[in-house]
């Protein structure tokens, strides 16, 4: 018991001296602070205020020079547009966006001021111009930062943009710096720089090391040396030259295949709900992209209901799209597709139709704007392997999302009873029925797997492109080109020749224009169709003849 | 069993067909109306941008009959639904003027649907408004231009990146048809003249509604990295720039490193966009809806509570639309009456006051005078006004810039009375009006 009463004592005593110490630092710091706030810094919040651009320049770099650790933050609210000053006494604060308006800090003492609504705000306005200003600014300033990565972001920030102070200060600072990745790419900038110098020793030097680098600052400084008028750094300059644009030429390629590959899942991903409703129902569903369209729409609902998680509510939208399409699809095949088996003019007639329908429904619905569906932050910006190649996220997502749509796919139609009774159906439909499959239940839950995969698509698509209901009639055209090439009634088909087109379009786009490439691509497949028309896989046997 | 199908596909096309087909409100059929006509799409592709317009009709028409209509007549507008369909925007237009008898048509948007109306208005002598901005080089009696053109527009925004942001490589980069294509020459026709070198510009093509755009942004990435500052000059058309702006956000191209400078983009156009990435490009236009002013206020309070919607933002094409509209009723009271010639004849040197201050002055051809402001992108989606013309820019049918354009003036005021009159020969350049 005393055991216990001593230790209480103990704690008390602890966080009393705690308490203490802690008043009497924070005491000290807002002394400190007022101490501080000196001429030049309380004159440069007053300039922010001004409505030139140019003078708002001349403030950020009046703050800069004060060396005030507040800086830094007044400088990034800048230029994430969240600086203020209050209409009514010219304060300037820090705010944060909260339902009706912005809760304040003041840039001065520090201090919480409560939230005020927008219109008693005015935005410090800021321009391009600022912005480099601002990054350039707050790339100094983050150079000392602990995190290694604001400061190799604030390197390469650096980058076409020091002058002969700049690069003292990261002469200076390279002695101090461990991190590796760092410390290269400060090397990297010193050498570009060295490159200017003017001194033969330096810039051979800097040439040298340079030999390798893929930064476009150096192949830039290159170029003009190659020029030069003393021959061994113009020969030395000509050699490196050459072999980063060998280097490039190679980074180039693999970027192109890449951006080929991207567009080739979008085809696929578009084009394989198509593939089961086409290729292995034999049904022209032309509101097929109208399915997509609707899984697009439905990622939109869901973040409208959650817009705090977006990048769950992408994930949940993945299931609810495949629900929402796939009962919408098996309501088609129940009241009109179901009629008209074996009739495919009517049918098309019909499923076109229904696409108009589905198309005027979501612009009473939703009206007729673009609806904005949100990028997750994991899914923006850009994987950099080296300067020559960065492979965006988005595209890298939707490669990966595509090959485990098909390979689920793929699954349920090889292994489960389902995908057992889908072939037989589509392979002989009475002979199947005379075996015990309800052709009929069978079709429908084909047509709605069809259509659900479209409505997943659709939420990949909602990340690339508008949402809106026009969104349906740009891929229909697509899908059917990549089915048809692909052979109709084969997944590996529509994979195969899905990818191929997205590749050779990729390919052609630099030398032929957008255009133009993708009416040749159009052009060889109708072509490929006249020599081949089963397409790139047919199917074999007896039910290919029928 | 087959016939009850038969007739349930039978309901399914009327339906459809119901969906689609005009949208005629032919409201109380007096004969004390004056009428307007509302020729903009509601359905197709252009929905997305018309739709709006015809809303922004609907007020102004309702705003002027409750001031008591016009020479002591209601106003009635008749609204058709051309569906993005540019053939049948000729269709509606004579159906608009032969059947329905309309004094005023206010319509079109793309230029093509303006070209294809064009012949038919001319024939039966009507009277059209069209409120975007738009390539220049046409001239007509029968149509008033309310939108900006080339030199209100395109040459203000190169010389504003020209002269303050020292761009010295230029993308051009458009959709595939009539408006970007001249435009396009336009501009660099002028920046040849103002000493750019052949090789500093790239022009490129993109079909309608381009989605891929991962090879064009990463080739304009690679135009802009040789040290010259960049600047991309956008003609893209509305749809495609979500997924261009997009591409260009994830290959980190920032604002301040390669400027966009849009003329299709507008607050309607940001509204279905996630902005974030787009923070400092800039468009081109003669009204943004954040422009402070009295008159600005005033008509976004009476849009939104029009509309029924507190978010719903205004643009450009709408400013045009109210001053076409309100020049269109000064000039009846003017002449006294609906005819189309004494109309025209008093449409010109009307004045009405912009929203973005100045006055818009209709000019003998038929264009009007504009401020020209740049505008950045900000997060909320809004622009933020970063330079401007110092007084108001008149516009200009036919451009200084090309040859064959640069000695054809229009004047539809005796005693030239000609769209494309040469002045070097001193004459009008046959029948096509």
């Amino acid at each position: 018991m005393s055991f216990f009463s001593l230790k209480n004592k103990i704690t008390l005593v602890l966080i009393f001296s705690l308490s203490l110490l802690f008043t009497s630092s924070s005491f000290a710091e807002s002394t400190n602070l007022q101490h501080k706030n000196s001429e030049p810094f309380i004159q440069a919040l007053e300039l922010l205020q001004s409505k030139s651009y140019n003078k708002k320049g001349k403030a950020i770099e009046q703050l800069v020079a004060t060396k005030d650790e507040r800086v830094q933050s007044i400088l990034e609210a800048m230029l994430k547009a969240r600086l203020f000053y209050t209409k009514e006494d010219k304060t300037v604060v820090i705010g944060k966006k909260v339902d009706d308006g912005f809760a304040l800090t003041s840039v001065l003492e520090q201090k919480y001021l409560g939230s005020l609504s927008k219109s008693k705000l005015k935005k410090v306005k800021v321009n391009n111009k600022l912005r480099g200003i601002l990054r350039a600014s707050i790339a100094t300033l983050s150079l000392s930062s602990p995190d290694a990565k604001k400061r190799l972001a604030a390197v390469k920030q650096m980058f076409g943009k020091t002058n002969k102070a700049g690069i003292t200060a990261l002469q200076a600072h390279l002695k101090m710096e461990k991190d590796s990745a760092v410390r290269s790419e400060i090397e990297t900038l010193i050498n570009i720089n060295d490159l200017d110098s003017g001194d033969k020793e330096t810039q051979l030097a800097a040439i040298k090391t340079l030999f390798n680098s893929l930064n476009p600052e150096t192949r830039n400084k290159l170029e003009i040396l190659k020029d030069n008028a003393d021959a061994d750094i113009a020969s030395a300059s000509q050699v490196a030259l050459k072999n980063i644009n060998n280097k490039l030429g190679f980074y180039d390629k693999v970027n192109t295949a890449f951006f080929g590959l991207s567009l080739g899942s979008v085809l696929v991903l578009a084009a394989i709900g198509l593939a089961i409703t086409f290729g292995v129902m034999g049904v022209i569903n032309m509101a097929h992209g109208e399915l997509i369209m609707l899984g697009a729409y439905t990622t939109y609902v869901i973040q409208q209901i959650m817009p705090n998680h977006i990048g769950l509510a992408l994930v949940l939208a993945v299931p609810a799209a495949f629900i929402v399409s796939g009962s919408v699809g098996i309501l088609i095949e129940r009241l009109v597709i179901r009629h008209l088996y074996g009739r495919p003019l009517e049918t098309l007639l019909a499923t076109f139709g229904i696409s108009l329908i589905l198309q005027q429904a979501v612009r009473s619905v939703f009206s007729p704007l673009n609806r904005a569906v949100e990028t997750p932050v994991w899914m923006a910006g850009s994987l950099e392997i080296n300067p020559a190649l960065s492979l965006t996220y988005n595209r890298l997502y939707i490669i990966f999302f595509c090959l485990a749509v098909f390979t689920i796919l793929y699954l349920i139609i090889k292994k489960t009873s389902l995908g057992l009774s889908v072939q037989a159906v589509s392979q002989n439909r009475s002979m199947a029925r005379a075996m015990g499959i309800r052709a009929s239940r069978v079709d429908a839950l084909t047509f709605g797997l069809g259509s659900g995969i479209a409505g997943v698509a659709g939420v990949a698509l909602s990340q690339l492109t508008n949402v809106g209901p026009n969104l349906g009639q740009a891929y229909i055209i697509d899908s059917f080109m990549v089915v048809v090439f692909g052979g109709v009634g084969n997944l590996w088909g529509t994979l195969i020749s899905g990818f191929t087109l997205g590749i050779a379009n990729k390919f052609m786009e630099p030398w032929a224009g957008a255009v133009l490439a993708k009416i040749l691509v159009l052009v060889f497949i109708i072509l490929f169709i006249q020599k081949r028309p089963r397409g790139l896989f047919p199917q074999k046997g007896r039910a290919a003849e029928s | 069993m087959k016939i009850n199908f038969k007739k349930m596909l039978a309901t399914t096309l009327i339906l459809s067909a119901s969906f689609l087909s005009t949208q005629a409100f032919a409201a109380s059929h007096s004969k004390e109306t004056i009428k307007v006509g509302v020729l903009h799409s509601l359905s197709g592709t252009m929905a997305i941008s018309e739709t709006t317009l015809k809303d922004t009709m609907l007020m102004l028409i309702e705003q002027q009959n409750k001031k008591g209509g016009l020479l002591g007549k209601q106003l009635e507008a008749v609204v058709v639904d051309p569906a993005s369909d540019w053939p049948l925007f000729a269709e509606k237009t004579r159906e608009l003027i032969s059947k329905e008898k309309v004094d005023a048509i206010f319509g079109c948007w793309t230029s093509v649907s303006r070209k294809s109306v064009l012949p038919v208005i001319e024939e039966l002598n009507g009277l059209m408004f069209y409120p975007v901005q738009y390539e220049g080089e046409e001239s007509s009696k029968n149509i008033f231009y309310t939108g900006a053109a080339p030199n209100q527009q395109a040459i203000p925004a190169v010389n504003y990146l020209m002269d303050e942001i020292k761009v010295k490589r230029w993308v051009l980069a458009g959709t595939d048809y009539v408006y970007p294509r001249t435009t396009n020459k336009i501009l660099k026709a002028y920046l040849i003249s103002k000493g750019v070198a052949e090789a500093d510009i790239m022009i490129n093509y993109t079909p309608f509604g381009h989605s891929d755009w991962q090879s064009i942004v990463s080739d304009i990435k690679k135009f802009g990295a040789t040290g010259k500052k960049t600047a991309v000059v956008s003609t893209i058309n509305g749809d495609a720039n979500v997924p261009f702006y997009k591409e260009l956000g994830n290959q980190g191209i920032s604002s301040e490193d390669i400027p966009v400078v849009a003329f299709s983009v507008g607050e309607e156009e940001l509204s279905g966009l996630d902005t974030k990435p787009l923070v400092g490009h800039l468009a081109a236009w003669n009204y943004f809806m954040s422009v402070e002013s009295k008159e600005n206020e005033e008509f976004i309070k009476t849009w939104q509570a029009f509309i029924k919607d507190k978010k719903r933002v205004t643009n450009d094409p709408m400013e045009a639309h109210v001053i076409g509209f309100k020049m269109w009723v000064k000039a009846v009271e003017k002449a006294g009456t609906t005819d189309t010639d004494k109309v025209i004849d008093a449409m010109i040197g009307i004045e009405v006051p912009n929203m973005t201050g100045g006055t818009a002055k209709m000019l003998k051809n038929h264009h009007l005078t504009k401020p020209v402001l740049i505008g950045e992108i900000q997060e909320d989606g809004q622009f933020d006004v970063v330079w401007q013309t110092d007084g108001e820019v008149a516009g200009d049918a036919w451009s200084d810039h090309l040859e064959g354009s640069k000695d054809l003036i229009s004047d539809w005021t005796a005693p030239i009375k000609c769209g494309n009159y040469n002045t070097k020969e001193k004459k009008c350049l046959a029948t096509a009006k």
